[in-house]
């Protein structure tokens, strides 16, 4: 299949083809972050492209970048003509961006032509081509080996000129001749209605086309960009979000990312030694995403400081997002519990980036998010609350854009903590903006009444992949930061806060009363085993008195039953002398 | 109206020996003739000559002429083969 590129025409293998054997087209690198990715590479070298959108979706801007970029980075100086704009405010409008355009003009890195057209000054009679704009281009190009040119914006002429029969041919011998010089082309166009641009320029520039758009939902307006063609190249297709900020310009080609992110096995600690008990001893995975969510006031932001100063313990870069409070504020408060996050901020580890969700648009926030991470390359991330942005769009786009944040973070192995703010009942198992499936971990904080006070409660709803503790743990702040204690767990039912305490004093009372109560039993049957002891004693005297006595009488018997047998002998001795008597008697 | 007194300064810019530069030329001398007999002056720039002047006298159509003085300046472009417009254009009332 491979030498016979046209026998796959579904295109199956078509793409290694193209890379391997056929010549495929020079890039021109823009420098613009992320476009280069989403057009493998940047624009068609030596072609034009064309760049079109409404008024204010920065054409102009990011025309200027793409010279800007090619004068510093790329060393292919650039012409700007400019139908629009005076050099003046092109200047300064661009300054804005720290592009210092007069220090390469003075260098000859870039020129600035202004073409200024005025209808009502021109009188047109007969027969005419723009052979001076050519001219005036040519000259400009030539006069510092120009590699790029951009033409802002071209339409100014169908507003200038009265003839566009001519105007078209004349675009058309343009576009044909930049092609010959071999530059870098972007034109720029106007939007129509229901057209790219309003004079259809695309039917000249058609290698690539760049639609800009600067798109207001519900009061939030967000630049949006598609390559709407590229041809003989692949391309992202998709609509990326980009942003115009002091740093330039940023597409975010987020929807690019996938599920192919390598999965550490390294824990680290969430901050809360007590917490890190509960998983194992060991804290969280390294690069997982962790939800928090909780009802207002139930300690999401604590815990996510406590997991951002563990970050900067370690030596690691964290950056919080905070959405609904100020740098100052999350720290003073934070103090107040033992946390010094300020001294993380000063060494240069910890970096707070606060913006209110209605600030701008999702993609928007997104785009900022992305680009604070690529420029502070942070091991951790808050973001705090997650459910803050819901203001800034509808649920599905909220939910699409978090899922991409996730996606994005997982692949950086960065670990991520979101906390979520929830309504309502106090066991929510379920998230506004339903991302709780796309969590690793997922931390639940309960603020309960009971006996006339709330008490916070947290539970490890899940952790992938560990054996966590399924207990329900009593969640205390204290001025050195957050303890979690064992919930009372008894006949008595589940008890936090002073029922806990008052549980447990009673306990206390009750195990003191017992120890009593052991003590004196023992006590007792000690006195008693004395008692034994002292009248076995005595019955051993008595015993021994007896014992005595009968060898007493024994000794007695015996001396009386020698004296018997000595008294019997003698007897008898007295009786035999008798007895001869007797027997002489008795004969 | 004041018919202008003092002389007309008329520049064409050109891009080489074109036929439309070459019909402007003679378009030009003819009118400036036939109406500005002795109070004309005419320079004939080519641009391929020197091109950095299609900048500084911003050009953009060729041929371009500009009346110079009489202040204000006029601009007409075109080959000038229509001389209704190039009068209107010059400010020359026609004879």
């Amino acid at each position: 299949m491979a030498q016979d590129p046209n026998a796959c025409a579904g295109g199956c293998v078509k793409a290694d083809v193209k890379s391997e054997q056929l010549p495929t087209i020079e890039k021109a690198p823009t420098g613009i972050q992320g476009l280069d990715e989403i057009t493998y590479g940047g624009l068609p070298k030596g072609r034009p492209t064309l760049l079109c959108g409404s008024a204010g979706c920065g054409k102009t801007l990011f025309s200027m970048t793409f010279l800007y970029n090619g004068a510093v980075q790329f060393d292919e100086p650039g012409v700007f003509i400019a139908f629009e704009e005076q050099p003046g405010d092109l200047i300064k409008n661009v300054g804005s961006l720290s592009y210092d355009v007069e220090r390469l003009i003075a260098e000859k890195k870039l020129a600035i032509d202004h073409v200024h057209i005025e209808r009502n000054e021109i009188e047109e009679s007969g027969d005419y081509d723009l052979e001076g704009l050519f001219i005036r281009l040519g000259f400009a190009i030539d006069s510092i080996g120009a590699k790029r040119v951009v033409i802002d914006t071209i339409e100014t002429l169908f507003g200038g000129l009265d003839n566009p029969a001519i105007l078209r041919a004349e675009l058309r011998r343009l576009f044909e001749w930049l092609k010959e010089k071999g530059v870098t082309a972007i034109i720029t166009g106007e939007r129509g209605d229901g057209t790219l641009t309003r004079h259809g320029l695309e039917e000249y520039v058609s290698d690539c086309v760049i639609l800009l758009d600067n798109r207001v939902v519900d009061q939030l307006a967000t630049r949006r960009m598609r390559i709407v063609k590229y041809r003989g190249s692949a391309h992202g297709t998709n609509e990326y979000p980009f942003i115009i900020d002091e740093e330039g310009i940023t597409v975010m080609p987020i929807t690019s990312t996938g599920l192919s992110h390598d999965a550490s096995t390294e824990r680290i600690t969430s901050g809360i030694a007590d917490l890190d008990a509960m998983l194992e001893g060991k804290g969280f995975y390294r690069g997982s995403s962790i939800l928090i969510s909780g009802m207002a006031g139930s300690g999401k932001s604590t815990t996510s400081a406590h997991f951002a100063d563990a970050a900067c313990r370690r030596g690691e870069r964290c950056i919080y997002f905070a959405m609904e409070e100020s740098p100052t504020q999350i720290i003073r408060n934070m103090r107040a519990i033992g946390l010094d996050l300020q001294r993380w901020v000063d060494k240069g580890l910890l970096k707070f980036s606060a913006k209110r969700p209605s600030l701008f648009g999702l993609e928007t926030h997104l785009a900022s998010m992305h680009r604070d991470v690529e420029l502070f390359d942070p091991s951790s991330v808050v973001v705090d609350p997650i459910s803050a942005l819901l203001g800034a769009g509808v649920t599905g786009d909220v939910q699409s854009m978090i899922l991409r944040l996730v996606d994005f973070l997982k692949a950086r192995a960065i670990t991520a903590f979101f906390t979520n703010l929830t309504h309502g009942k106090t066991e929510n198992a379920t998230t506004d903006i339903a991302i709780s499936s796309l969590m690793d971990a997922w931390l639940l904080l309960y603020n309960r009444e009971s006996n006339g006070e709330h008490n916070r409660e947290l539970y490890l709803l899940k952790a992938r992949g560990i054996a966590h503790s399924n207990q329900v743990r009593e969640f205390l702040i204290t001025s050195e930061g957050i303890k979690l204690r064992d919930v009372y767990v008894g006949p008595e039912g589940v008890l936090t806060g002073s029922a806990r305490i008052q549980q447990e004093a009673k306990e206390a009372a009750e195990r003191l009363l017992r120890d009593q109560d052991a003590t004196r039993r023992a006590r007792e049957i000690e006195r008693r085993r004395r008692q034994i002891a002292a009248q076995i004693e005595v019955l051993q005297a008595q015993l021994a008195g007896e014992e005595e006595e009968a060898g007493m009488l024994e000794g007695e018997a015996t001396a009386r039953e020698q004296r018997l047998a000595k008294d019997r002998a003698q007897l008898a001795l007295n009786r035999s002398a008798s007895r001869q008597d007797n027997q002489e008697k008795g004969r | 109206m004041v018919a202008p007194t003092e002389g007309y300064n008329l520049r064409l810019y050109v891009a080489g020996q074109t036929p439309k530069s070459v019909a402007a030329i003679a378009n030009l001398q003819k009118i400036c003739e036939t109406h500005l007999p002795g109070r004309y002056n005419i320079t004939i720039i080519d641009l391929m000559k020197d091109p950095a002047l299609a900048q500084r006298d911003q050009i953009v159509a060729i041929p371009t002429l500009i009346r110079h003085l009489p202040e204000p300046l006029k601009r007409i472009i075109g080959d000038l083969s229509n001389a209704e417009k190039v009068l209107v254009g010059l400010d020359i009332a026609p004879t």
